[in-house]
């Protein structure tokens, strides 16, 4: 039986807005242990972006508990939070969320420099992104000058540098066509193999089939 | 820099994307150095060449007649002498020193230096057909000789010679042994003097202003104008520049002793006054041009803004993947850092040539442009327009580094 990495304890959400207070999560309560693939399912607007928001410490629960390998997140400031982000969680977007000033090798790279304060000598980013099928020409390149799904798999390499303990994927093939959200997923299947936490946040079920497990939620709650 | 630095790279990337902006931006912080290092330059250089100026004549001390209130004004005309020939040089209220003052001072200075009087009286000159106006000096034949410089001719000898300032000579074509007729023969008989010498170029002085005056000697002018006894003025040349102090002091204590006879004025109080004058002028000249470099903050504040805003998905972005907020504050005080010191070193550069001409054109001299006090304010106006390109950049910058991760992630 492996260990839990991930507990929720009762996690409200409430977002204060003029018209009204929105209740984004009402009370969530699941457990995610090590090595798992989590497929978090539901409809637009049940809150399923907002759990992988606060599992990825991107915010904080109104109310109720969130522990990360064993720790409360809620005793944890912005700094201590934004190296947790750096250094235990890789984060791969819809909108691949790459930074446009940086090639893709500057891009994959930026998270290591940013933890261990130097330059990868150690040839992990070539590696990473020779691992994602990003060749040594096209890592030159800028962002806009790539294709989504070329984009998509730099965002994979980059998630991976830090060697983070929880993947968290939101809507990874969203933007792509089906055959690039085959490969992605590939690539997605291939790192859950090899021991790593997955959670992807999807709608669409042929996605959520490759998860060992799927969560619903359904007006901020788990169905 | 050793390490490459990511985070600088990024703002020298933003800064090369909006290359246009960013030089605009940097345009504003160069008019403000410009303007600041080069009015900056062109007081400190009329300063200087002022001071070389006057402190040719800092060894000399002028005592005229106390008149009450103002005093210390400059007293060159000696216009006030109303009595003629009268001779009473016990009455102390007359607008003259008499013998006695003369003697007193005199027997101060003696160890310092030399005293010597002047008379001065303003009078209508007559040379051919041509009338106009000058001062007459009378002054004690050797004294002639030791304080003026004969640049053609000699020095008056007799009561009907007299050498003429170079200014008044070219005004009037004055030539050695032309005639001159002083007074007005309205108001009486004119006296017939002969140009025996033009004196060299003194420039304006507290002491004697030649340039355009007719110099006589003592018994030239009390001949035309009487005042036996009676001075306009006592000037001084002290020997030890140091002894300034202790003989002003001292000549005050004797003769103003029961009430105010004299004023004594020396250079470098004129000296203090006219360098603060400057640099007063400086410092306000200076200070609008330093609305220029006002301006210039608006213009990076409104660059640094508008940076922000368009990379609020970027701040996103890079906070979400572990970016901490201090280092996207670094980010934006690099950019608006890397503007201000393109824009101050550029306006340096621009400023050493722009300040250079505006000296020359300004001051006359570039004599003294590249003496320490001069070029002091290039590196200064440099340190002031780098300094507000950088605090200008910190609202946005702190701005940038407090957004909320969700809230710029989701900014389109």
């Amino acid at each position: 039986m492996s260990s839990p990495v991930i507990e929720l304890e009762d996690v409200m959400k409430i977002y204060p807005l003029p018209s009204g207070d929105v209740t984004a999560l009402s009370g969530v309560s699941l457990t995610i242990n090590e090595g798992e693939f989590v497929a978090i399912m539901g409809p637009s607007g049940s809150g399923k972006s907002t759990l992988l928001n606060q599992i990825g410490c991107l915010d904080r629960p109104t109310s109720g508990n969130l522990f990360l390998a064993g720790k409360n997140t809620r005793e944890m400031d912005d700094r201590e939070l934004t190296s947790l982000r750096l250094s235990s969680i890789g984060y791969i977007f819809q909108k691949f969320n790459l930074i446009p000033l940086l090639s893709a090798y500057e891009n994959v790279e930026y998270p290591y420099i940013m933890k261990h304060r130097k330059n990868d000598d150690t040839g992990r980013v070539r590696d990473l992104l020779a691992q994602v099928g990003i060749d040594e020409g096209l890592s030159a390149h800028k962002p806009s000058e790539l294709s989504g799904g070329q984009q998509q798999r730099i965002a994979i390499a980059r998630a991976l540098v830090n060697d983070p303990a929880i993947l968290l994927c939101d809507e990874p093939t969203g933007n792509l066509d089906s055959k690039t959200s085959l490969q992605i997923m590939e690539i997605l299947e291939d790192l859950h193999r090899r021991g790593r936490t997955l959670i992807m946040v999807t709608h669409n079920p042929e996605t959520a089939d490759y998860a060992d497990r799927t969560i619903t939620i359904r007006d901020g709650r788990v169905a | 820099m050793i390490k490459k630095d990511i985070i600088f790279a990024l703002s020298a990337r933003s800064v090369r994307l909006h290359f246009l902006r960013s030089v605009l931006a940097a345009l504003g912080i160069v008019i403000g150095v410009v303007a600041i290092a080069s009015i900056g330059m062109m007081g400190a250089n009329m300063t200087l060449s002022v001071t070389e100026e006057l402190s040719d004549m800092a060894n000399k001390l002028t005592i005229t007649p106390y008149t009450g209130g103002g005093g210390g004004m400059m007293r060159g005309g000696g216009g006030g002498r109303v009595v003629v020939g009268s001779g009473s040089s016990s009455d102390d209220d007359d607008d003259v020193i008499d013998d006695d003052q003369f003697r007193d001072i005199e027997r101060i200075v003696a160890k310092y230096g030399t005293a010597y009087t002047v008379r001065s009286e303003s009078d209508r000159i007559e040379v051919g057909s041509e009338t106009g106006r000058a001062t007459v000096y009378g002054l004690d034949a050797d004294i002639i000789r030791e304080i003026l410089t004969v640049e053609e001719g000699e020095y008056p000898k007799s009561t009907t010679s007299v050498v003429v300032g170079p200014t008044l000579a070219e005004r009037l074509d004055l030539k050695i042994g032309s005639k001159i007729d002083i007074g007005d023969p309205d108001e009486g008989s004119t006296t017939t003097v002969r140009v025996v010498g033009i004196l060299e170029e003194r420039g304006m002085s507290m002491d004697l202003s030649t340039d355009m005056a007719i110099i006589g000697t003592d018994k030239l002018f009390t001949g035309i104008y009487g005042g036996e006894g009676e001075y306009d003025q006592v000037n001084v040349v002290v020997d030890d520049l140091n002894d300034i102090d202790t003989i002003k002091t001292e000549i005050e204590d004797t003769l103003n002793k029961k009430e105010d006879e004299v004023t004594v004025q020396d250079s470098s109080r004129i000296m203090e006054t006219i360098t603060s004058t400057l640099s007063t002028m400086t410092t306000f000249v200076m200070a609008i041009a330093g609305i220029s470099l006002l301006v210039a903050a608006v213009s990076i504040f409104n660059v640094m803004m508008m940076s922000v805003n368009e990379r609020v998905r970027e701040i996103g972005i890079l906070r979400s993947i572990g970016t901490q907020r201090p280092e996207i504050l670094r980010m934006f005080i690099y950019e608006a850092t890397i503007i201000g010191i393109v824009g101050a070193v550029i306006g340096a550069i621009a400023s050493l040539i722009i300040g250079y001409v505006v000296v020359l054109g300004m001051v006359g001299t570039t004599e003294y442009f590249f003496a320490a006090g001069s070029l002091i304010y290039v590196p200064m106006a440099m340190a002031v327009g780098a300094a507000i390109c950088i605090v200008t950049g910190v609202y946005p910058a702190w701005q940038a580094s407090n957004l909320d991760p969700i809230e710029a992630l989701r900014a389109e």
